[in-house]
Parts: structure tokens; C-alpha cells; sequence
């Protein structure tokens, strides 16, 4: 246990202090070389540093992540601060990259709390993503081959940690679980943006700016007044460069074109699991309806009937069932909508209370489908005789519960196929940042808590018209 | 019940004001023998006469009623017999009405889908002096103070302790309003049961001795919206 600390071999040592929990520390520290810190006056310094600690094998923690977890995890196996860790990649970041490169690297190879692998083992066997990221690293090296080669030698220092933060950052991209590509599509969806939005509004600015660019370039090679002889090193290197793209370009494009299909593919899927979810919600639903009441053929035509003219509206013009958006503006709205469809569709009352109110976006109203889902759920499943559905607005967050004091349930033992709780409700509110968490046991009725951060939703939205 | 006017024995003497008839009847046999009902009134005017004749411990209120709000009755009633005691009883109503009525002086409110049980629990505790709060109660009370938060930064309050609910407040009700019982609240939060009274009854003083004006111009503002 002690050997395997060493993933930050300073920070762990010098700024753990004597940890409580572990009785042996007295009799390692000293051997270590720096008997003096167990001294008085560097006893308070090392409390600040140190946090829970948590034994077993190191993990990406999920809970307490800001990128991946990784930080949270070492913090959590060695017992020091997770501040403390994470100021130490930044700092490492800053004067080289390693920190990123380091950083990738783990994210790859640690395995994600309750995970059975690392996304390292799953990038092994794509292959289209294993050429990616070496193409990309290919053309990278080229890059940094021509620097060197004009005399930016500086930024060579930084080139090894780059390629393999790109390389890796690549396969991540492809074989990361959904909400972990939430995290990286955030954090490098400003500098992908910045380079796509160039196809339309900054486009004038970039030509601008290259224009300006070879003026001062030609400008500054011809004015100096420079002997023919010297110019010969540049059009070498011009030369090189042009062989370069005629050799390899044809490949790298085919890579650029692979990314784009990439990102369309990825919209497809996102696309299919909302609509898996969609009609989970209304038809599914409505066949479990109707099942459990076939002996009341007024009542099921009845269903049968509300179920088609809500699907036709659907296919054919306007809201897609289940959603509440175009209908509610609001979000205390969308839970009064909610109150009284599930009302009108099931024999239970639903007690709503709302405090405060905000406008609805993609998110929340993400999070009101959800809401609805388990209010159903609740109708359908746990005999109660009222729901009730709390939505209360905060500044940074919408928080919903739906709460029973039905049968309830056990969460684990729920089966695979059952959508109703992994897909409309879990990964909904996931695919935006949110997070649900269901407390139930039998006889103890259920709760679902589901958390939507406000204004998160500022990524583009994830459904246009374009496919 | 500790507490109570002891009049009818142990159980608690009910009183019931509605307009629909058919909703006093359906009170009526839920509360079943666990309670004494010892009169009935439809509107306004007979409510206050009638109370007035048979002093009964607990009012079921409904908040709206023809000849004007419920709060009149309590309003009317309070000043002569400060012994009785008001729970307000309604099926949906404005935020407005229903801080009115508590503001008048009813010592909770519920709504009209609460199950037979849980009446005769919430006659009880009025009965006792303590504090009814249903969700929605609860989510009208945060929502109200919420509301007060940023004018009473700015301006000059006459009493801070009045215009704000403490933390704890804040949890207690959440709780209420994600439908909690009070057991299921002390539970949740490790204090006793007797605690989540009090906090529930110190919210209520709250509700009633706070003369800020925030708290009417809140209910007005959700009228207009």
C-alpha cells in the first residue's frame, strides 16, 4: 500500500503529516528522509493539506470530479487534500504541459469508480481511433519539425506532452462513456467552436489576419534587404512543407473527414436514445395502461385514443409526447402540466409544490420529462395513493423530487430491459450534467431526487435540423 | 389529547365550514368517531354565530366561501374566543388566499386530497396547539420569505429575526414540501419530533407577526402573474 502512493511522490510524503489512520507512519516516515517533518511547527502546515482517505485500489473518483476525477481519486487514496493535488497539475501544466499529458494518461489508464475497465483497454480495439490519434500525432510532430526547423526552437520543450495529450485526448473522445464525453465536450468545445464558427462569421477575421500575415511576412523578407543567398534556407523549408502536404495531406483530410462523420454519428446516437426514451414514455407506457386494465374497455379505448392523437401530433407537427416544452414557458408550469396529465391518466393524486420559477430550456425541460417519468412510475408502480413532485428553483440549480410512500422497491435488482428508470430518467438528466438518484427500499416507498444545474445548457443544442 | 380543552371527553370538538354539502358529509365520515363534530356551517356570517354558540376546538376552515374569505371567520371568531383553534381546509387555492388565512390566525393548512388518517392527525395536532403545514403550505411559506430575501438586504428592517426563516426552518420545510411527515423529518434530520414542532410553529409566528409589507406585496405579485 505504501509503495503504490507513489503517484505523487513529494506531495504524498512531504504534506500527508501523521495520518490518523494509519498506525504505521511513525515508524516509515523517518527512513524516508525528512524525520523533521513530524517536528511541531510543520504539524499544522500538513493538516490543511490532508482530506478523507479512502483504501483500496486507485480509482477516478465520479462524485468529486472537475474533469475527470483523477485528481479526486489520488486524493482520495492518499489521504492529502484534493486542492492541494490538483494545484500541483495546474502548476505542472504551466511549465510544460506534462500535467495535461500526465493527467490524459491516467484519465486512459485508471479505471472510473464502479467501472469493471479503463477506457485504455476499450481504446485498444478501435481501430479507427488508434489511427486518429496517430494521425493526429503525426501531424503534430511535422508541425513541430517545421518549427524547429525556422528556429522556434522553444517549442520543442512542449511538444512530447502535447502529442500525447492530443493522442490521448483522441481516444478519450471515442471511448469514454457518455457522461465523461459530456465533461471533454465542454471543456474543448470553445476551441473546436472557434475553428468551425470560422465557416461563417469569422471567416472575413481569418482572412484578414492571413492577409495581414504574408504582407508582413514578404514584406519583412524582401525590405531587409537580404542577400538571395540567405532566402535559399526559406524556400527550402517551403519546399519541405509543400512536400509534405502533397504527401500526406490527402490523409490527414480523410481524417478530418472521419472526425466530422464522428460527430455525426455520435448526433445520430444521442438522437436515437432521446427518441428510445420518447417513446418509452408515451406508447410503452400507455400498452402498460391499457394491460392492466382490459377488463374496462371504455377506459382503454379511451387511452388508446389519447395515445394516438398524441402520437400523430408527434410525428406529424408538434410537441413530441412526453416532453412538456411549447407547452409549459415555465417551469412551474410544466409541473402543474405534470400534475394534471398524471392525474387524468392514473388514479392518484399528485401533490405539487413549486418554489420560485425560471424560464425552460433544453435542460429543464430534460429534467421535467424526467420528472414525469417517475411520477408515473409512482402512479403505476408503487399503490400509493398520492405522489408528490417538489421543484425548487436556486440560483445555481433546479432541484425536483418525486416522493411515494408506496411499496418501493430495491434499486438493484431492477432488470436490465425495465427503461423506465436507467434511460428516461438516469440518462436524460446525465446526458446534460444533472445527476438522479433514487432512494427506495420495500415497504418504504421511493423517492427520486434529480438536480439540473442552471444555464449549463449553453452547448449547442444537440438536436438541429441538419441530419 | 394534552392540551386540548377537555369539553367532549378526549376527543377533540370539530366544527366544519364549507359551502358544499357534499364535501361536509364526506368529512364527516372520514373523521369518523376518532372526533366530536358538533356543527356544521356553509357560509360566512351563520359560521361566526354558530362557533360562537358551540365553542368547539378546532375549526376545519375552507378557505373560500360565498359570502367572503374563510379569514373572516377567523378574524371575527379570534378576537371573542382566542380558545379556538382554525386548521384550514381547501382543494386549490391562490397563494394569497392562503397566507391571508394563516395570517388571520389558522394554525394550518391543508388540502383536500389528504387522507382520512392524516385529518384526524392534523385535527389533533391543531388541537394541541401545535402547527399543520402541508406541502403546499410549505412550499407557498419558502417561496414567500424567498421572495422577501433580497428587498430586506437593501432596506431597513424593523425586525430581521421576524422577516427570515433560519436554516433549519428552510430544511423542515423542504421536507414538508417533498411530502415528508414530521416522523419521517425528525428521522431524516437526527432531531426529535418534538423539534420539527417547534421549528414548524416558529415559521408559523413568523407568518403571522411578520408586519412586513414584502410579504402582501409577494401575494399580490403572484396574483397578477
Amino acid at each position: 500500500m505504501k509503495e503504490r502512493t507513489g503517484f505523487v511522490p513529494g506531495a504524498a510524503d512531504g504534506q500527508g503529516g501523521p495520518q490518523g489512520s494509519s498506525p504505521h507512519d511513525g515508524d516509515v516516515r523517518p527512513q524516508q528522509g525528512w524525520p523533521r517533518r513530524r517536528g511541531r511547527w510543520h504539524y499544522r502546515p500538513g493538516r490543511w493539506a490532508r482530506g478523507p482517505r479512502i483504501d483500496g485500489p486507485l480509482r477516478r473518483r465520479r462524485d468529486d470530479r472537475l474533469v475527470a476525477g483523477v485528481a479526486a481519486g489520488l486524493a482520495a487514496r492518499t489521504g492529502i487534500d484534493v486542492t492541494v493535488i490538483r494545484i500541483g497539475f495546474v502548476v505542472a501544466s504551466l511549465l510544460s504541459l506534462f500535467g495535461v499529458a500526465a493527467y490524459v494518461v491516467a484519465w486512459l489508464l485508471l479505471p472510473a469508480e464502479g467501472a469493471d475497465g479503463n477506457i485504455g483497454g476499450r481504446a485498444l480495439t478501435d481501430r479507427r481511433g488508434i489511427a486518429l490519434a496517430a494521425g493526429l500525432g503525426s501531424l503534430l510532430c511535422v508541425l513541430f519539425f517545421i518549427a524547429s526547423t525556422v528556429g522556434a526552437g522553444w517549442l520543442g520543450s512542449l511538444a512530447w506532452p502535447l502529442v500525447v495529450s492530443v493522442a490521448g485526448i483522441t481516444l478519450i473522445w471515442r471511448n469514454a462513456p457518455a457522461d465523461e464525453q459530456a465533461v471533454l465536450h465542454r471543456l474543448v468545445g470553445p476551441v473546436l467552436g472557434l475553428a468551425e464558427g470560422g465557416r461563417r462569421s469569422r471567416s472575413p477575421l481569418r482572412i484578414a489576419a492571413a492577409v495581414l500575415l504574408l504582407v508582413v511576412g514578404l514584406g519583412l523578407l524582401l525590405a531587409g534587404r537580404t542577400p538571395p543567398a540567405l532566402l535559399q534556407p526559406v524556400a527550402g523549408v517551403v519546399l519541405v512543407m509543400a512536400a509534405i502536404v502533397v504527401g500526406l495531406g490527402p490523409w490527414w483530410l480523410r481524417i478530418a473527414r472521419d472526425l466530422v462523420m464522428e460527430r455525426q454519428a455520435r448526433a445520430r446516437a444521442e438522437e436515437r436514445a432521446d427518441m428510445a426514451a420518447r417513446v418509452h414514455d408515451s406508447v410503452l407506457q400507455t400498452l402498460a395502461l391499457i394491460q392492466r386494465r382490459a377488463d374496462q374497455p371504455q377506459q382503454v379505448i379511451q387511452l388508446a385514443r389519447a395515445q394516438e392523437r398524441e402520437l400523430r401530433s408527434w410525428l406529424f407537427d408538434g410537441p413530441p409526447p412526453g416532453s412538456v416544452a411549447g407547452q409549459a414557458m415555465t417551469l412551474a408550469a410544466g409541473v402543474r402540466l405534470i400534475q394534471q396529465e398524471v392525474e387524468a391518466q392514473h388514479e392518484i393524486a399528485v401533490e405539487a409544490v413549486t418554489v420560485g420559477d425560471c424560464e425552460l430550456d433544453d435542460d429543464l425541460s430534460a429534467l421535467l420529462a424526467a420528472a414525469r417519468e417517475a411520477t408515473v412510475n409512482a402512479a403505476k408502480w408503487s399503490g400509493a395513493p398520492v405522489v408528490s413532485l417538489f421543484a425548487e428553483v436556486e440560483p445555481a440549480e433546479v432541484v425536483l423530487f418525486v416522493r411515494d410512500r408506496g411499496r418501493g422497491f430495491d434499486p438493484e435488482t431492477v432488470p436490465g430491459d425495465r427503461k423506465g428508470l436507467a434511460e428516461s430518467i438516469h440518462a436524460r438528466i446525465t446526458r446534460r450534467g444533472g445527476s438522479a438518484t433514487v432512494r427506495s427500499a420495500p415497504g418504504e416507498g421511493t423517492e427520486v431526487s434529480l438536480v439540473m444545474p442552471r444555464g449549463a445548457g449553453r452547448r449547442q443544442p444537440s438536436r438541429p435540423a441538419r441530419a | 389529547m394534552p392540551g386540548s380543552p377537555a369539553s367532549g371527553g378526549d376527543r377533540p370538538r370539530v366544527f366544519i365550514v364549507d359551502d358544499h354539502g357534499l364535501f361536509r358529509s364526506g368529512v364527516r365520515s372520514e373523521l369518523g368517531d376518532q372526533v366530536d363534530v358538533v356543527g356544521e356551517a356553509e357560509d360566512v356570517a351563520p359560521a361566526i354565530a354558530r362557533i360562537a354558540e358551540c365553542l368547539p376546538d378546532v375549526v376545519l376552515l375552507d378557505v373560500h366561501l360565498p359570502g367572503g374569505g374563510g379569514q373572516n371567520v377567523v378574524t371575527a371568531t379570534k378576537a371573542a374566543h382566542p380558545q379556538v383553534r382554525f386548521l384550514a381546509l381547501s382543494a386549490s387555492d391562490a397563494p394569497e388566499d392562503v397566507i391571508a388565512v394563516i395570517r388571520a390566525g389558522a394554525r394550518g393548512y391543508v388540502t383536500k386530497t389528504i387522507s382520512g388518517t392524516e385529518l384526524v392527525d392534523a385535527v389533533y395536532r391543531v388541537a394541541a396547539g401545535d402547527a399543520v403545514f402541508s406541502p403546499r403550505l410549505a412550499g407557498f411559506v419558502l417561496d414567500a420569505f424567498a421572495a422577501l430575501a433580497p428587498a430586506v438586504e437593501g432596506r431597513q428592517t424593523f425586525d430581521p429575526e421576524l422577516d427570515q426563516l433560519t436554516p433549519r426552518e428552510r430544511e423542515v420545510l423542504r421536507l414538508i414540501a417533498r411530502g415528508y411527515t414530521y416522523k419521517e423529518i425528525a428521522r431524516e434530520l437526527y432531531i426529535s419530533g418534538k423539534t420539527v414542532e417547534s421549528h414548524v410553529s416558529s415559521v408559523l409566528r413568523k407568518l403571522q407577526l411578520s408586519t412586513r409589507h414584502q410579504l402582501t406585496r409577494w401575494a399580490t405579485e403572484r396574483r397578477l402573474t
